[in-house]
């Protein structure tokens, strides 16, 4: 570990660590692009797919096979199924196959947490709006959406979490990122780029995740966010749930 | 650029004469992916329920916990690999692919036992110590049977994410069927990536269903007085 720690601290007082193609800065960069892009495509897929399933409140099936498909398909398969697929098609290596793994990975805890925040907004809250005349559009503009935000988040910052740490993997089918070091550090004897790049990738995931918490704050002030597992206690009460009904 | 696209189009998905010839490698590579997914479960959950029970004991204790487990959870499995691989005790293989998965099955099995032993009503712990439970039996005999639904929902959870996750420790050299994966990958040779695929989630499926089953043997008390409409093993 000490020798480790030392060929790390070698490397990130090397100019080869901050400049270049291959530098952290570069490398940290297109990790941010690919995971921000496919959460973004995911989020326009899948946010608008919860709210209308949970305003007409049908749909649970789909949403527990959603979480569990996503749950038992590696989304390192994913990633190795369709590289063979963007190369019979001209797609090429690395950026294609990895931001189509990465949505679709990202995908069930948006869809998910969007779905049970918009179906189980209180009935009371649905009839009073109902009563005050609001129609579909305005209901789910105006109550139901606004009530489901704080779960939505949640789903946003598991998502984002996960395709942070996913898009290391991208590293595999040629795609250029914070994974590309660690990923040529397990045969190399020189250390100190896969650690500062396994780092890198850690920090990155953590910070984001505070990011996210801070922002629940801000965006949701009339409410505390809801705790860091809720996206876990959520699947795990739907998987209770099918088990035991 | 014209060379590998056409040789990738006369290729099939699936070579099945390759499937036919290597029937023993993928036999080994199965027990491979069980052994190391049994291992981790087993090892999370030992963990977990000694963490769990502190957790319930020492109520503050709780929050700390499941903090550090959520840090260990949100740390990508390529990035823990990288860390553990570069400690020599670790290394490429066993010990890096089994702490790695051990430590991400610690914060889902830890929540689901907290959960299932905070969901025991009340009233039962009470006539429990009623009747001279002592604490510890009181445990093993009441609180743990009773919150076997949700515990075995975390292990559901655990063992299908595991499952998945040992397909990238194919990369530290300890990967069951992410092997083929991995080795379909490095020869863009698309029959193995395939097989690896389909045999993990098939291996996640017969594991979840296993659990279903063993719920039902564990928990006779909640089909007495339920009759018919319970569906039968909710595969993913």
């Amino acid at each position: 570990m000490t020798e480790s720690l030392r060929q790390m601290w070698e490397y990130l007082q090397s100019d080869a660590a901050w400049s270049g193609r291959n530098g952290l800065p570069s490398l940290a960069w297109a990790h941010v692009k690919v995971s921000l892009l496919a959460v973004v495509l995911a989020g326009l897929v899948a946010v608008p797919a919860g709210i209308v399933l949970g305003h007409v409140r049908r749909g649970a099936l789909v949403a527990v096979s959603v979480v569990n498909i996503g749950r038992a398909v590696p989304s390192f398969a994913i990633l190795a199924l369709l590289l063979p697929f963007s190369l019979r098609y001209g797609f090429g290596l690395g950026f294609w196959p990895t931001i189509v793994a990465l949505v679709l990975l990202a995908i069930p805890p948006i869809f998910t947490n969007t779905y049970t925040g918009v179906r189980d907004v209180p009935d009371e809250a649905v009839e009073a709006a109902r009563g005050m005349g609001m129609r579909a559009g305005e209901l789910v503009r105006r109550v139901e959406v606004p009530v489901a935000v704080p779960l939505i988040v949640t789903g946003l910052r598991v998502s984002t979490v996960q395709v942070l740490a996913t898009a290391t993997l991208g590293a595999l089918v040629g795609y250029r990122n914070l994974g590309t070091p660690i990923v040529t550090g397990f045969t190399s004897p020189d250390k100190g780029p896969m650690l500062a790049g396994a780092l890198a990738v850690a920090l990155l995931d953590l910070a984001t995740d505070g990011l996210f918490a801070v922002a629940a704050r801000v965006l949701v002030p009339w409410r505390r966010p809801p705790r860091r597992d809720a996206d876990a206690t959520v699947a795990v009460e739907q998987i209770t749930r099918v088990v035991t009904t | 650029m014209n060379g590998p696209r056409l040789a990738a189009a006369e290729e099939p998905l699936v070579r099945w004469d390759w499937v036919g010839d290597h029937t023993d490698d993928i036999t080994e590579l199965f027990w491979e992916h069980v052994t190391l997914t049994v291992v981790a479960v087993g090892i999370g959950f030992a963990l977990s329920m000694v963490l769990a029970l502190v957790a319930v004991r020492w109520r503050w204790t709780y929050e700390p916990l499941a903090g550090v487990c959520s840090v260990l959870y949100a740390i990508p499995s390529l990035a823990l690999f990288g860390i553990l691989v570069s400690i020599p005790f670790f290394g490429l293989g066993f010990r890096t692919a089994e702490v790695a998965l051990v430590g991400y099955t610690l914060l889902i099995l830890l929540r689901n036992i907290v959960a299932g032993l905070d969901g025991v009503p009340d009233p039962v712990r009470a006539a429990a110590d009623g009747m001279g439970y002592e604490p510890w039996r009181r445990m093993l005999r009441v609180d743990l049977p009773l919150a076997t639904p949700a515990i075995v929902a975390g292990l559901r959870i655990a063992t299908v994410t595991t499952v998945g996750l040992v397909t990238v420790t194919a990369l530290v050299g300890e990967g069951g069927f992410g092997d083929l994966i991995n080795d379909g990958l490095s020869r863009d040779f698309s029959t193995p990536i395939v097989v690896g695929t389909v045999l993990s989630v098939a291996l996640a499926i017969a594991f979840d269903v296993l659990f279903v089953l063993a719920e039902r043997l564990l928990t006779p008390w909640s089909r007495a007085g339920r009759t018919g409409r319970r569906p039968q093993g909710a595969t993913p």
